[in-house]
């Protein structure tokens, strides 16, 4: 038995359209110790909102998992059956997503909402659901939650309604949440509250948080491993001081180098060159070869996630015997942009 | 360095009508903007900061009059650009050129790039006709656009790409004044470090100022000479950038920095958490308009309002705050009436309540 909660290896998702096959997600393999949290960082495009939803098995035509297998808690869930699959979300797998006023309901007050999953997972009737729902709103630090049990969520502020999601996503006491850009949405006072609860809530309730996020910052707060995804691969998994301080892939290290700071002063950004690639033009080698600095002829060959002696996890030749270019440090500004 | 004022905002007041109740009066006003005053001088870049719904491009847009501001002055290179006539306004334009947060909606999906960047050359009156596509050619090359990408239309770019037509549209014009509104917020990190580059060089090889609009603090101190911090329509805090990012005096800019992600693992500073969510503008609290999330408020701050003023004599013109007690907090003279550590029991007064009456309970 494995100390992982959620193992997912070589997993891809395909969108099919018009005849073509636009590979999302293209064999992403990590895993989420119990009680930690994975952070999966990347930028638009590079599949992390995709693998989300795929171990939620909440993928719809034309997209298919199409390889890979998930394991939660042991248990294989890309084969398991649907009404099984309606017993694992929101009970023991919960998700909160980026906008939530898009994801509540209009025309349900916050209590019907709620009171919803209670029925569905515990069997609870309307004055328990209603005593449980109160006692969510408090937990996630709402204030006079008997009042606001009745209310709708336009009633409510951005950030508040965040909190009714988290209420939701928790009601169960899940073992696993997916957070797919929670605070995205939201202004940096708002989200500090957030990211804050969440990480209370979960020493509370001890559940493992898979936090979906494209800013670093977010990930250095929250995280304590890292996926790093581009074009649907994940390109380099560490924990996360190490994933900061040594970072390994070139890709890695360009977000980094990238970003603007606002507690250090820098003289300049060298940023990634180039776009991320279409998925009609991919290529097959190193999916970032084309914009790397230090791309060689090997890369023309899509090198494998391998593990280097710290358990850090990188997919890039350069950390290879097979390397043919000459010796590189990948934290040579020069070299870059 | 010129230290010419290129643009002077005096007093400008932004309020948006709301009509309801009996056919259709006006019931109220939404205060965006709320007596704000400041200057731009040449070749500066000036950045607005502040969470949403605190004015910052309302601000751009009145300047702009996109928006005809409801009170105040503005002065552009000496002329007062609120008395313009609409015509004069719009030879007045071709000075200051305006960038948006979304470059897809700013952009007409009908219109190749050529057409896009003759077309505001053509309405500025900019060079003969015949060397308008010429010109078009090198601006495209200025902001790292290919030559043979002109007769394109906008969906056949990237958002990164797209954004340099929106550049390359303002620069048509020869602009000095440049508002870019949340221009790169909309963009992917590697991305946004491409078009920031190009920003900076634009403006080191044209010598022009912007007027930059943000919520990204991180972006704001790359780019910015100094900074504006904005609170529900009010300037709360503005001077140069090292001096707001080193020793910010206002509570608001305390939080607001110190409630940002830093992107190391190792640094665990201290955060200041604010109680609930900006309150409404329609009726925004009385004296400072920080008081409901404040931790130092008192009796003072719920009915006076504080003075934008540099409190610090070493400060003189570099840095201003408003607030009653900047200078106790710094001199440890003034203590936050709470504290706020553990954000889920203390949102707001109520919350307070509920944890108490918890706490009474468990003790029992």
């Amino acid at each position: 038995m494995s100390d992982n909660i959620l193992d997912v290896n070589d997993l891809k998702t395909s969108f099919f359209v018009e005849g073509n096959e636009i590979k999302a997600v293209d064999g992403v393999t990590f895993n989420v110790p119990k009680g930690k949290t994975l952070g999966i960082v990347g930028e638009s495009g590079s599949g992390k909102s995709i693998t989300a939803l795929s171990i939620l098995k909440l993928i719809e035509d034309p997209g298919k998992i199409v390889g890979g297998s998930i394991s939660f808690k042991g248990e294989e869930l890309t084969t398991a059956k649907e009404s099984r699959m309606r017993q694992i979300r929101g009970n023991e797998i919960s998700m909160i997503f980026q906008e939530p006023m898009t994801s509540l309901n209009p025309v349900y007050t916050v209590g019907q909402q709620l009171r919803e999953s209670f029925k569905i997972h515990q069997g609870l009737g309307k004055k328990e659901g209603t005593k449980r729902s109160i006692e969510m709103l408090e937990l996630v630090g709402i204030p006079s939650p008997d009042k606001r049990v009745d209310q709708y969520p336009y009633e409510l502020s951005g950030g508040m309604r965040q909190r009714v999601m988290i209420a939701i996503a928790l009601a169960c006491k899940p073992e696993l949440l997916i957070a797919d850009e929670p605070t995205t949405a939201l202004d940096v006072t708002i989200q500090a509250q957030i990211l804050e609860l969440i990480k209370e809530l979960q020493e509370e309730i001890g559940m493992s948080v898979v936090m979906i996020t494209h800013d670093l910052g977010v990930v250095a707060e929250t995280c304590d491993y890292v996926a790093v995804m581009y074009c649907g691969k994940v390109v380099e998994f560490a924990d996360v001081e190490s994933l900061f301080e040594n970072p390994r892939h070139p890709y890695t290290v360009g977000l980094l180098n990238s970003l603007p700071r606002h507690d250090i002063d820098q003289d300049e950004l060298i940023p990634i060159k180039g776009n991320v690639p279409a998925p009609d033009e991919m290529p097959s080698g190193c999916r970032f070869a084309p914009r790397c600095p230090f791309a060689s002829d090997i890369c023309a060959t899509l090198p494998d996630l391998e593990t280097q002696e710290d358990g850090n996890d990188v997919r890039c030749w350069i950390y290879t015997d097979e390397w043919d270019g000459e010796e590189v440090n990948v934290y040579d500004k020069e070299h870059s942009s | 360095m010129t230290k010419n004022t290129l643009l002077e905002v005096e007093g400008l007041k932004q309020y948006f009508p709301i009509k309801g109740g009996f056919l259709g009066r006006t019931v109220n006003h939404v205060k965006a903007v709320d007596d704000i005053s400041f200057h731009i001088n040449e070749g500066e870049t000036v950045s607005v900061v502040g969470e949403s719904g605190c004015g910052k491009s309302t601000t751009g847009r009145a300047i702009l009059r996109l928006d005809e501001p409801t009170e105040g002055k503005v002065t552009f290179q000496g002329t007062d650009v609120l008395a313009l006539s609409k015509s004069e306004m719009r030879k007045m334009r071709s000075d200051m050129q305006i960038i948006f947060q979304d470059p897809y909606a700013s952009l007409n999906p009908r219109k190749t790039v050529k057409m896009t960047l003759i077309e505001a050359m053509t309405i500025q009156n900019i060079g003969e006709p015949k060397e308008r596509e010429q010109r078009a050619l090198e601006i495209m090359e200025t902001v790292g656009l290919q030559k043979h990408q002109i007769d394109r239309f906008p969906h056949e770019f990237s958002g990164g790409q797209r954004q340099r037509i929106g550049i390359a549209r303002a620069l048509a014009v020869n602009p000095k004044l440049i508002i870019a509104d949340e221009a790169v917020s909309a963009l992917d990190v590697s991305i946004q470090a491409q078009v920031l580059n190009l920003l900076q060089r634009l403006q080191r090889e044209m010598g022009l100022t912007y007027l930059f609009i943000a919520h990204d603090l991180g972006v704001v101190r790359h780019i910015s000479d100094r900074i504006i911090v904005m609170y529900l329509g009010k300037i709360v805090e503005m001077g140069d950038t090292k001096s707001i990012f080193d020793n910010p005096q206002h509570p608001y800019t305390k939080a607001l920095l110190s409630a940002i992600p830093v992107p190391d693992p190792k640094n665990k500073s201290e955060r200041i958490f604010l109680r609930g969510d900006v309150p409404s503008p329609i009726d925004p609290p009385s004296g400072c308009r920080f008081h409901t999330r404040c931790p130092f408020a008192t009796d003072k701050c719920r009915t006076e309002i504080p003075v934008l003023e540099h409190k610090d004599e070493t400060y003189a013109g570099q840095h201003d705050v408003a607030c009653h007690y900047a200078i106790d907090i710094q001199e440890g003279r003034h203590k936050p009436t709470h504290e706020m550590k553990n954000v889920r029991k203390v949102l707001d007064e109520e919350g307070q309540d509920i944890a108490e009456t918890k706490e009474e309970l468990n003790q029992r």
